[in-house]
C-alpha cells in the first residue's frame, strides 16, 4: 500500500459465500415462502452439512494463510473495468438454450402479472457460511437441475444490487437494497481472527445476505433479470468495481444522491392522485414507528447480552461461595444454583440472538426497504419533473416559432418546426413514462405491503416460539433445581 | 394510607397510596414465640421520612398494655440498634444487623430521567414508564419496612436481648424518641462502631486462637463475608438487567400499538395482539426481576450484614481475649515488682472471667446462627425456584396464545 491509499482500497475481500439455490415449482395453494434466515445466529456447522443433496460439501478447498496461493490472491491488481450492465428488458426475452420450467418462457409483463394468481415458484436460496478461498468453484449446469450452488464474494452481492437499481429504481420498481458494507468488521476478519466478535460479524453478514437474496428472487420482474440469473447461475462472475467506496462510480453516485435532496425540496407537483399522497404519507409514518421500534429492540438486545453476562458473573461467584460455604448440604445447593444459572446463562445468549437474527434484523431489513421505496415515489416526481419541463419547453419553442413566423429567416424557422417536432415527441414521451411509472409503483405499493405484512407474521411466529422455547427451558432447569434446594436440611 | 406531597420535579407523585402487604421475611419466621409478637402493619412516607407503625402484641407482664402501636423513624432502629451494640453485657451475643436507611434515590432518579425524555415517547407509554417506577419505589419502601420488622423480631425471639429494656422502651413509649437520641449519641458518640468497621479486620487475624471452634470460625466468616458480598453485588446487577429487559417491552408493546393505530389493513388486529402481549409479558419479566431481587439478592445482602454482626462478635472476644492477656502480662509485671498484686489478680480474674463468659455465648450464637442461616437459604431457594416456574410457565401460555391467535388470522 502507497502512503496515503484509504485503508479499503488496499484490503481485497477474499471471503466467498457459497449460495445454493433450490428452485422447485409449486401449485397456487402450496405457495409458502420463507424469507427468513436459515439460522438464529452463529452456527458451528456449515449449512451444507446438513443438506444431503449438496454436491460441493466434499469439495471446498481451504487455502490457508500462509500458503502461496495467498500471495498471489493479495498482489491482484487494481480489478478490471466494471462489467457491462445488461439492458434493463421491459419486455421479458425468453432466455435461449435453457430449457426452463413455464415461468421463464412468459414474454410480457402483463403476462406475468396475470400469472400471479396462479402457479408460483418455490425458491429457496441459502447462503452458506463462507471460507477464506480466492478461487470460484465451477459450479453444475443451469436450471436443469432443481438445485445448484454457485461461489460469491461479498462484492458481487453489492454489484448485483448497483446493477438492479441502476436498472429498475427509476422506473418504479422497488429494488431491495443490498446489505451494508462495515469496514471495520470486514477488517477484522481479513486479519484472520478468529474470536467471537469476528464469528458473529461473519454470521450476521451471511445472514443478511440470504435474506437479501431471498427478497430479491421474490420479485417476479427481478427474478427474471438477466443479471440476476447470471448471478444465480454461472460459475464465473467478472469482479464488480463500484462497489468500492469512493471510487469514481462511488463518488458520482454520492454526487447525485445530494443533488437529488436539493432537488426534492424544489419539486412542487401538482398531486393529481389522491393515493400517492396518501401512501407517502403512510411510508412516512411507517417509517418513523418502525425505526422507533427498531431502537427498542436492540436496547432489548444489548440488555439481554448483559444479562446473560451477569448472569455468568453471579453462577461464577455463587459457586465461590458453595465452596467457602461450610455447611455440606447447603454448599451442594449452591453449587447446584451456580451450575443452573450457567445454563441459563447460555438461554440468555441464544435469546439474544433471536433477538437479533429474527426480531432486530426483520425491522432493520424493512427501515432499509422503506428508503428504497421512497426512492421510487421520488423518482415518480422527478419523472413528473421532466415531463413538465419538456412541456413548458415545447411551449417556449412554440411562441418563439410564432415570432420566426413573421421574420423572413426561413431556415430558422423550419429549426424551429424541426425542434418542437422532436419536442412534442419528448413531452409524449414524458407523459406516458409518468403514466408508466405511476402503474408500476401502484403494483409495486401493492405487492410491496402483502409481503410486509406476510413477513412480518412469519417472522415474529418465530420470534415468539423462540421466546417459548427460552421459557420452557427455564422451566426445565429450575425444576430440576427445586428437589437440590429441598434436599437442604 | 397517606397522600404523598410531590417531594419529585414534575413528576406527578401528588397521590400514592401506600398499604402496605405482608411479605414474606428474608429470615425464618421469628414470630413463633406468642408471648411478644412483633410486626409493622403499615407506613407512611412523606417527603422521604418513612414513619413505621410498629406493633406489639404480648403476653408479659413487662408492659403495660397488651397490645399497642407506636409510630417510629428509622433514626429510632439505629438508636435501638447502638444501645445495644454498646451495652457490654450483650458483648458476648450476635447483636441483629440495623436495617439500612430507607433509600429511594434510585426510583427517584429514574423519575428524572423520565421526566426529561417525556416529550419523546407517546402519552401511554410515559404512563407505563411511570406506573412502572410507582412499582419500583413501592418495591423499595416494602423492603424497607421488611427489614425494619425483621430487626425487631430478631431481637423478640432472642431469650436475653427480648428482655432489654431499651427494647421495651422502644416498643412502648407512645412519645417522641428523639429526645433519647439525642442523649445517646452525646453519651456513646458512635466510638465504638467506628472502632469496630476499622479495626476488627486486624484484630481478629492477629489475635492466636486458643479454641479450634473459634478458629474455624473465624477462617469461615471472614471468606464467606468477602464472597457472599460479591454474590450480593452480582445479584444486584442480574436483576436490574431483567428490569430493563422489561422496560424494554414497554417501549416495544406502545410502539407496535401507534403501528397498530396507524394501520388500515386487517394486519391491525395481528400488531394490537401483539401489543398485547408485550405489555403482559413485561409485566411477568417485572415479577421475574423483583421476585429474584427479594428472594436471591435480599437474602444475600441480609447474611452479608448478618455475617459482619457474627464477626462484631468475634472481634469483641478476640479484644477479651487481648485484654485478658494483657492482664497476666501486668499481673507477670506486679508480681516481679511485688507491688498492687491483689489489684492485678482481680483484674486478671475479670478478664477471664469476661473472656470465658464470651466464648461460651459467642458459641452458642454462632451455632445457632449456622442453622438460621441454613434454613433461611433453604427456604428462599425453594420460593424463588417455585416463583420462576410459575412465571415461567405464566410466559409460555401468555406466548402460545398469541402464536395461536397469529396463526390462526
Amino acid at each position: 500500500a502507497q502512503a496515503g491509499t484509504p485503508l479499503f482500497l488496499v484490503a481485497q475481500d477474499l471471503t466467498l459465500f457459497c449460495i445454493c439455490v433450490n428452485v422447485q415449482s409449486q401449485p397456487a395453494s402450496l405457495a409458502a415462502e420463507d424469507i427468513s434466515t436459515n439460522s438464529n445466529g452463529p452456527k458451528q456447522d456449515s449449512l451444507f452439512d446438513d443438506d444431503p443433496e449438496d454436491l460441493f460439501a466434499e469439495a471446498t478447498e481451504e487455502v490457508s494463510l500462509d500458503s502461496p496461493e495467498r500471495d498471489v490472491l493479495l498482489s491482484d491488481g487494481p480489478s478490471p473495468a466494471i462489467t457491462p450492465i445488461t439492458p434493463p428488458t421491459s419486455v421479458i426475452t425468453p432466455r435461449i438454450g435453457h430449457t426452463h420450467d413455464d415461468m421463464f418462457t412468459h414474454s410480457s409483463f402483463d403476462e406475468i402479472e396475470e400469472e400471479e394468481g396462479g402457479d408460483s415458484f418455490d425458491i429457496h436460496i441459502s447462503v452458506s457460511d463462507p471460507e477464506k478461498v480466492g478461487e470460484y468453484m465451477t459450479s453444475i449446469s443451469l436450471f436443469k437441475r432443481n438445485e445448484f450452488a454457485v461461489k460469491r464474494r461479498f462484492s458481487d452481492f453489492l454489484g448485483l444490487h448497483s446493477k438492479l437499481a441502476s436498472k429498475y429504481l427509476h422506473i418504479g420498481y422497488i429494488v431491495p437494497p443490498a446489505p451494508e458494507k462495515s469496514i471495520v468488521g470486514m477488517t477484522k476478519v481479513k486479519v484472520g481472527k478468529e474470536d467471537q466478535s469476528s464469528n458473529e460479524f461473519v454470521e450476521k453478514r451471511r445472514s443478511a445476505l440470504e435474506r437479501y437474496l431471498m427478497r430479491t428472487v421474490k420479485h417476479p420482474i427481478l427474478l427474471k433479470d438477466p443479471d440476476v440469473l447470471q448471478f444465480l447461475e454461472s460459475s464465473e462472475l467478472p469482479r464488480a468495481v463500484s462497489t468500492q467506496a469512493l471510487s469514481s462510480a462511488g463518488l458520482l453516485r454520492m454526487v447525485n444522491k445530494a443533488a437529488d435532496a436539493v432537488n426534492k425540496m424544489t419539486i412542487k407537483m401538482n398531486e393529481s392522485d389522491a393515493w400517492f399522497e396518501e401512501k407517502q404519507q403512510h411510508f412516512e409514518n411507517l417509517d418513523v414507528q418502525l425505526r422507533k421500534l427498531h431502537t427498542s429492540v436492540e436496547s432489548l438486545v444489548c440488555h439481554r447480552k448483559e444479562l446473560s453476562v451477569n448472569t455468568a458473573q453471579f453462577a461464577k461467584s455463587a459457586a465461590m461461595l458453595g465452596n467457602s460455604e461450610d455447611h455440606t448440604a447447603l454448599s451442594r445447593a449452591l453449587s447446584q444454583l451456580a451450575e443452573v444459572e450457567e445454563k441459563i446463562d447460555q438461554l440468555h445468549q441464544d435469546q439474544a440472538n433471536a433477538d437479533f437474527y429474527l426480531f432486530s434484523e426483520l425491522l432493520g431489513d424493512y427501515v432499509r426497504l422503506l428508503t428504497a421505496v421512497k426512492g421510487v415515489f421520488d423518482h415518480r416526481m422527478k419523472t413528473w419533473q421532466k415531463w413538465q419541463d419538456s412541456q413548458m419547453l415545447l411551449q417556449k419553442k412554440r411562441e418563439a416559432e410564432a415570432k420566426l413566423q413573421f421574420t423572413n429567416k426561413p431556415d430558422k424557422l423550419q429549426q424551429a418546426k424541426d425542434e418542437i417536432k422532436e419536442l412534442e415527441g419528448k413531452v409524449q414521451q414524458g407523459e406516458r413514462d409518468f403514466e408508466q411509472i405511476s402503474k408500476t409503483i401502484r403494483k409495486e405499493v401493492s405487492r410491496f405491503e402483502k409481503e410486509r405484512v406476510k413477513d412480518f407474521k412469519t417472522i415474529i411466529i418465530k420470534y415468539l416460539e423462540s421466546l417459548v422455547q427460552t421459557q420452557q427451558q427455564l422451566i426445565k432447569y429450575w425444576e430440576a433445581f427445586l428437589p437440590e434446594a429441598k434436599a437442604i436440611s | 394510607m397517606s397522600i404523598i406531597k410531590p417531594s419529585f420535579k414534575n413528576t406527578g407523585f401528588n397521590k400514592l397510596c401506600l398499604s402496605y402487604c405482608r411479605l414474606r421475611s428474608v429470615s425464618v419466621d421469628l414470630n413463633h414465640d406468642a408471648s411478644l409478637l412483633i410486626d409493622i402493619p403499615d407506613a407512611l412516607c412523606e417527603r422521604d421520612k418513612v414513619k413505621f407503625t410498629v406493633h406489639t402484641k404480648t403476653t408479659l407482664s413487662s408492659f403495660q398494655k397488651p397490645d399497642f402501636s407506636v409510630p417510629r423513624q428509622h433514626e429510632d432502629f439505629i438508636w435501638l440498634h447502638d444501645t445495644l451494640v454498646e451495652t457490654e453485657d450483650y458483648a458476648g451475643l450476635i447483636i441483629p444487623p440495623a436495617p439500612p436507611k430507607p433509600d429511594f434515590d434510585s426510583p427517584r432518579d429514574k423519575m428524572h430521567k423520565l421526566g426529561e425524555g417525556e416529550a419523546t415517547m407517546t402519552k401511554e407509554e410515559y404512563t407505563k414508564m411511570k406506573q412502572e417506577l410507582e412499582a419500583e419505589y413501592l418495591a423499595v419502601f416494602k423492603k424497607t419496612v421488611q427489614v425494619h420488622e425483621i430487626f425487631l423480631q430478631r431481637l423478640s425471639s432472642h431469650p436475653v436481648l427480648s428482655k432489654d429494656r431499651n427494647f421495651q422502651i422502644f416498643l412502648e413509649y407512645d412519645q417522641d424518641l428523639s429526645v433519647r437520641r439525642k442523649n445517646a449519641k452525646e453519651m456513646f458518640g458512635g466510638f465504638f462502631k467506628n472502632m469496630v468497621k476499622s479495626a476488627d479486620e486486624v484484630l481478629i487475624s492477629g489475635v492466636k486462637e486458643v479454641d479450634d471452634f473459634f478458629e474455624q470460625e473465624k477462617t469461615f466468616l471472614l471468606d464467606y463475608y468477602s464472597k457472599i458480598k460479591d454474590s450480593t453485588a452480582k445479584a444486584e446487577k442480574m436483576t436490574r438487567a431483567h428490569k430493563n429487559i422489561a422496560d424494554d417491552y414497554i417501549h416495544i408493546s406502545a410502539t407496535l400499538n401507534s403501528l397498530a393505530a396507524d394501520d388500515m389493513t386487517a394486519n391491525k388486529k395481528n400488531l394490537e395482539k401483539l401489543s398485547d402481549l408485550f405489555e403482559k409479558f413485561r409485566k411477568v419479566e417485572g415479577r421475574v426481576a423483583s421476585d429474584q431481587d427479594l428472594k436471591l439478592t435480599e437474602l444475600l445482602r441480609y447474611y452479608m450484614r448478618d455475617i459482619q454482626a457474627a464477626k462484631d462478635l468475634l472481634y469483641r472476644r478476640a479484644r477479651a481475649l487481648a485484654d485478658y492477656e494483657n492482664s497476666n502480662k501486668a499481673l507477670d509485671k506486679a508480681r516481679l515488682k511485688s507491688k498492687d498484686i491483689p489489684q492485678a489478680e482481680e483484674h486478671q480474674r475479670q478478664c477471664l472471667q469476661k473472656f470465658d463468659k464470651l466464648s461460651e455465648s459467642g458459641k452458642k450464637e454462632l451455632t445457632s446462627f449456622k442453622g438460621r442461616r441454613v434454613v433461611a437459604f433453604r427456604k428462599n431457594f425453594i420460593e424463588m425456584a417455585e416463583l420462576e416456574i410459575k412465571h415461567a410457565k405464566n410466559s409460555v401460555a401468555l406466548l402460545q396464545g398469541c402464536i395461536e391467535l397469529l396463526k390462526s388470522n
